[in-house]
């Protein structure tokens, strides 16, 4: 029986030595011939970045609303009958501003990179809808998907296998121009040009191959590929994690170069929580298909309400918090993600949860409007060490604190799973609406 | 008395077509039990190629390994092939990144785990089998009895890293080697093996050796740090001090390089240059010379030139460094915190 | 793992229907009448005719084909023509299922000429098959074990030699020389079992399975070399080697189980299309298996022949391929536990 994951999650790929073959091989040792000339022009290239700022007043460029994507799973009998879903993909809703930035974070999975790929269309959603720049892309057809193709790219995690080794890197960087009939033949080159020297590589090497490059310099070259028909959001699906340490602070402060000059909204998909931290200034976080927490990244970081959030964060280990011999509290999540085929009942985290009741079992816990630009899902959401004793939840949902139906209550209408932040939201403190 | 792991000047080199890569180029550390020891640095930085040394991996290959590397005071260069494949697994063990590539695919967990205790020890399959379970349940997999009996890809990747620290265990070595144990896994799932690995630690008593190219790993796990840059050691010390006034640019740059979870964001993130260098030409002077920012605080042409020797650094006993700045510390305050943690310079 | 052998069995049955009805239709689409051919040179037009319409050939093809289906199923009588057969009674030759046609060429069933050189052809694949797996996998590991030394070369090249050398030559070769003119062994002739017992059935195999064996042993041999190699840079032998298992250990129960996987699917189409594929060595030796079997209606253009022995090699190949498949469940738990 096929249960794979459709949400690919790679590793860093250590190019370790082969140690019981004789010969090493060349790449091992990270021999690019031009390794060394290019060392040198970049010191006075490379330039330190802070983290990207979130501006408050840009215009919705996406919104995604109730995402799903079921991906079948066939019975082994003689006739294969679909016996079940993997739920991928399970009622997300987002907006990313434009050119600002999104993180989805999560773990291995948890439907991120599934998320991302529907945005850009490589699947067809099984619910749900797209809206890109006003246009309701949830449904179009393989013909209607090719303009959207000049608007939405996409940025690959892996630098090695996602570039055709037999063709030069001026061809897969310009081949978007040719089949879009961008430009005139003879402006391609100039072009790509144009792009190898903005992603900060030697625009002579366009007769070059991919693997004469490092694997930054090939990430760069994804960057490139991505840029050439000037897309207004960009889905960067892992973008540093299989490079080393020192190439993925280039790569990531290129992409943010490429932000800042080209005004490209960006979908960061990344399991690495002080990457996304570093990049984008409002973040979600992703559980077995399921937006649990959405904040700004503030809120997020130093004040989660999620406890799942919580344990994410404190599993992350901090280098300067243990330079200085200190220590954060730790909060260790017990056993395994369960199967997203049979997904426990109501709060998907339930089984892993420090904090759960019976309410957990019963009731799906919404993503609630907690404060400005923060929402999250969990009847017992709060700050580490403050969670409420009571279901936060039960007088909206109309249940009692053990999440049965409360005849008496008068649940309000819909509560959460819309893609914006409104402008009134549930004080938890207060346990009643409040607003700026 | 000496130490229980000390490798002196430990170099292995492979002849190529093209000539010599010297993947390791003399290294030396010393290491006692209970102790951690993290090796730090990139692909092809020759961190993995000196940990498979010390096991004698590389015997009956092309690799030309020389130095000392004294376990309890025996040389594990100079003794025979079959002595040393006694005490492999046994005295040494090692665990590997990505257990679904490390573990055989056609063979139970329990088979494998059962076979590194059958190869020292004379037990039936029944005994060995027994002793899997054992060990499975100690690492903390449920139902061992039942899952004893499963296959590698029925695991989940937390799972198949207990699995193979089990594995590694279970002749309770005295040295263990954990190659990126935990670069495959999702952070809640590598919080867990680390801890678990440091319970074991505490238990069973052994020298690790932890070999990663997060710095974070190492803050957590490690009480010294050896940074590898091109197959030379560029920075040695403990922990604390490697993490709070490093010396060594290269060092500064794998800080800088990596934004922090909790930090200050307005903190900058600041790359390293180009790329590692090859290792059938190596730079002359200092390796890190051509990605060094701070080359020109050098009086004249030494850092080209020469390259610098493995000496004390400026603050305290056992810190080693490789670099000509002759003030580091400063620079480092001065220079490059502000840049990276800006709230931490208030804080000293 | 039932289900799905019989899911394979399905399509496969699906596969050979389609196999038949394009050799029925290419065969009629070509410019040659198979009447002429049937009832000889000197035949008038109306013998012709005459041929075809006891044959069945003057009906339309998809007739024709459905006919033969039905004689798969329950069986036929020849000739086809129900007139011809209540004119002669006594000419009446009975086919029962699965009947696969009637050659006029050799006045007998298909089923009876392929149930003489069925057992042939089947013990001569059997006995080059068991030659070549077990020399090649030898060889092939002795040369990845001491990979770069005189031996490797030695067994490389050789295995070339072989390889470069066409059938007929090694056949004839050691026809002519091992068994003729030096007498090392007695000249072969196929003695089947229940006549001469074991020995004499294994001493006629001998030299033609050599032959065969020698070609297929040179490519099995490289095959393996490149398979012990390519597995002996995995994680999991450099895990084996840490845990200090002896090499031999680690070659035979970690490197080898792995290499050899690959080999099973070689194996089993290639000895599939021994089975039809043997020509040269059957002619060479004469032999009367499927390969010879097959040239001869070719060359007489004796369709039922023809068309009998593309669904009986076919129906091989198909097998061969889900023995395979079920081999693989059997080395590789990763197919077999999902």
């Amino acid at each position: 029986m096929s249960n794979q994951r459709p949400d690919g999650f790679g590793m860093p790929n250590d190019n370790q030595l082969p140690v019981t073959g004789g010969m090493p091989n060349e790449d091992a040792f990270g021999i690019g011939e031009n390794a060394e000339d290019d060392a040198a022009s970049f010191v006075e290239a490379e330039r330190a970045h802070a983290a990207s700022v979130f501006r408050p007043d840009a215009e919705t460029i996406l919104e995604v609303r109730d995402l799903r994507m079921y991906f079948p799973v066939k019975s082994a009998g003689i006739v294969r009958r679909t016996i079940g879903h993997v739920q991928a993909v399970d009622g997300v809703s987002f907006q990313l501003p434009a050119g600002g930035s999104l993180g989805l974070v999560g773990e291995s999975g948890c439907g991120k990179s599934t998320t991302g790929r529907l945005i850009t269309r490589l699947y067809e959603p099984t619910g749900g809808s797209i809206v890109f720049d006003g246009k309701d892309i949830t449904k179009t057809s393989a013909r209607g998907l090719k303009p959207l193709r000049r608007e939405i790219q996409m940025i690959f995690q892996d630098p090695y296998t996602s570039l055709n080794p037999r063709h030069t890197v001026g061809s897969i960087v310009g081949a978007p121009l040719a089949i879009h009939h961008v430009v005139p033949k003879n402006k391609i080159l100039p072009r790509v040009q144009e792009l190898l020297e903005i992603v900060g590589l030697n625009p002579e090497h366009y007769n070059r191959y991919p693997h004469e490059f490092s694997g930054g310099q090939r990430q760069r070259i994804g960057i490139a590929r991505a840029l050439t028909l000037q897309p207004k959001v960009l889905v960067a699906d892992e973008p540093v994690s299989a490079l080393d340490v020192s190439i993925q602070a280039q790569v990531i402060n290129l992409l943010q170069d490429v932000q800042n000059e080209f005004g490209i909204s960006f979908l960061f998909v990344a399991h690495d929580l002080a990457v996304v931290r570093h990049f984008c200034p409002e973040v979600a976080v992703m559980y077995l298909g399921k937006i649990v927490e959405i904040a700004d990244r503030e809120t997020l970081y130093n004040r989660p309400n999620h406890p799942y959030t919580q344990a994410l964060l404190s599993a992350v280990p901090d280098i300067k918090q243990a330079s200085v011999g200190g220590r954060r509290e730790r909060i260790r999540l017990q056993g395994d993600v369960p199967s997203p085929i049979n997904p426990p009942s109501g709060c998907r985290f339930r089984t892993r949860c420090p904090l759960a009741q019976e309410i957990c079992a019963r009731v799906e816990p919404p993503l609630l409007q907690v404060g400005k630009r923060h929402k999250v899902a969990c009847h017992f959401a709060g700050e580490l060490g403050h969670h409420p004793d009571r279901p936060v939840t039960a007088s909206l949902l109309g249940v009692d604190d053990s999440g049965t139906p409360n005849p008496g209550a008068t649940p309000s209408a819909e509560v959460g799973n819309e893609p914006g932040f409104s402008d009134t939201w549930f004080d938890l403190e207060r346990k009643t609406m409040a607003s700026a | 008395m000496s130490s229980f792991l000390s490798v002196r000047d430990l170099k292995v080199h492979f002849p190529t077509v093209d000539g010599i890569v010297k993947a390791t180029d003399g290294l030396s550390f010393d290491l006692e039990r209970g102790e951690t020891l993290g090796i730090v640095g990139e692909s092809g930085s020759g961190k993995s190629v000196s940990s498979s040394a010390i096991l004698g991996l590389h015997r009956k290959t092309s690799a030309v390994v020389s130095g000392e590397i004294l376990l309890e005071g025996t040389d594990l260069l100079k003794i025979s092939d079959e002595d040393m494949r006694r005490r492999r697994g046994k005295e040494v063990a090692m665990i590997f990144q990505d257990p679904l590539s490390a573990m055989h695919p056609y063979y139970t967990v329990g088979n494998q785990i059962g076979e590194a205790y059958r190869v020292h020890h004379d037990v039936s399959k029944k005994a060995a089998r027994a002793r899997a379970v054992e060990m499975l349940d100690r690492v903390g997999i449920p139902q061992p009895d039942r899952r004893v009996d499963d296959y590698p890809h029925q695991f989940s990747g937390g799972m198949r890293q207990r699995a193979m620290i089990a594995m590694g265990l279970i002749n309770n070595p005295s040295l263990l080697i954990a190659d990126e144990p935990t670069t495959a896994l999702d952070v809640t799932v590598q919080a867990q093996i680390l801890d678990l690995l440091q319970d074991l630690q505490r238990e069973f008593e052994s020298a690790v050796i932890i070999i990663t190219h997060d710095l974070g790993v190492v803050a957590e796990m490690a009480d010294d740090v050896l940074v590898m840059y091109a197959g030379r050691c560029v920075e040695y010390g403990t922990t604390k001090e490697i993490l709070t006034h490093p010396e060594m640019p290269y060092t500064w740059g794998l800080l800088s390089s990596v934004p922090d979870v909790l930090g200050d964001t307005s903190a900058q993130l600041v790359p390293i240059p180009g790329n590692p260098p090859s290792l059938l030409s190596p730079p002359p002077g200092c390796m890190f010379h051509p990605r060094c920012a701070h080359r020109d605080k050098v009086p004249g042409d030494l850092c080209r030139t020469v390259l610098p020797d493995l000496v004390p650094g400026t603050r305290t006993e056992g810190h080693l460094k490789r670099c000509h700045l002759t003030d580091p510390d400063a620079v480092y305050e001065r220079e490059v915190l502000p840049e990276i943690a800006p709230d931490l310079v208030e804080e000293r | 793992m039932f289900a799905y052998v019989i899911r394979r069995l399905f399509i496969g049955a699906i596969l050979l229907l389609v196999m038949s009805l394009v050799t029925f239709v290419l065969f009629f689409a070509s410019p040659v009448d198979p009447g002429r051919y049937a009832c000889g040179k000197n035949c008038s037009p109306a013998q012709i005719k005459q041929t075809n319409k006891a044959l069945g050939y003057d009906k339309p093809v998809i007739e024709q084909w459905t006919d033969f289906l039905r004689g798969v199923v329950v069986g036929r009588e020849y000739p086809d023509d129900p007139e011809l057969r209540a004119a002669a009674p006594q000419l009446v030759t009975e086919c029962p299922a699965p009947c696969l046609g009637y050659s006029v060429v050799n006045t007998s069933t298909v089923n009876a000429e392929i149930k003489e050189a069925f057992p042939i052809s089947l013990s001569l694949a059997l006995a080059a098959l068991l030659m070549w797996v077990s020399g090649g996998v030898l060889f092939g590991v002795i040369a990845a074990v001491r990979k770069g030394t005189i031996i490797d070369r030695g067994i490389v090249a050789l295995s070339l030699v072989f390889y470069a050398f066409p059938a007929f030559f090694i056949g004839i070769f050691l026809l002519k020389f091992v068994a003729i003119k030096w007498e090392l062994v007695p000249p072969p002739t196929y003695t089947p079992i229940a006549e001469g017992g074991i020995g004499l059935w294994l001493q006629g195999l001998l030299l033609p399975g050599l032959t065969l064996a020698l070609l297929y042993m040179a490519g099995y041999v490289r095959m393996t070399r490149a398979f012990v190699l390519e597995s002996m840079t995995e994680d999991y032998i450099r895990t084996a080697r840490a845990k200090g298992l002896k090499s031999r250990r680690v070659l035979v129960k970690h490197s080898m189980r792995a290499a050899l996987t690959p080999l099973v699917t070689l194996v089993g189409l290639d000895f599939a299309g021994l089975m039809g594929g043997a020509i040269i060595t059957e002619t060479v030796f004469n032999y009367n298996g499927l390969g010879k079997l097959a040239v001869e209606a070719n060359q007489t253009y004796d369709l039922p022949t023809i068309i009998g022995l593309v669904l009986l090699l076919g129906t091989f190949v198909i097998i061969a391929n889900i023995i395979v498949d079920v081999l693989y469940a059997v080395i590789d738990p990763r197919v077999r536990v999902g």
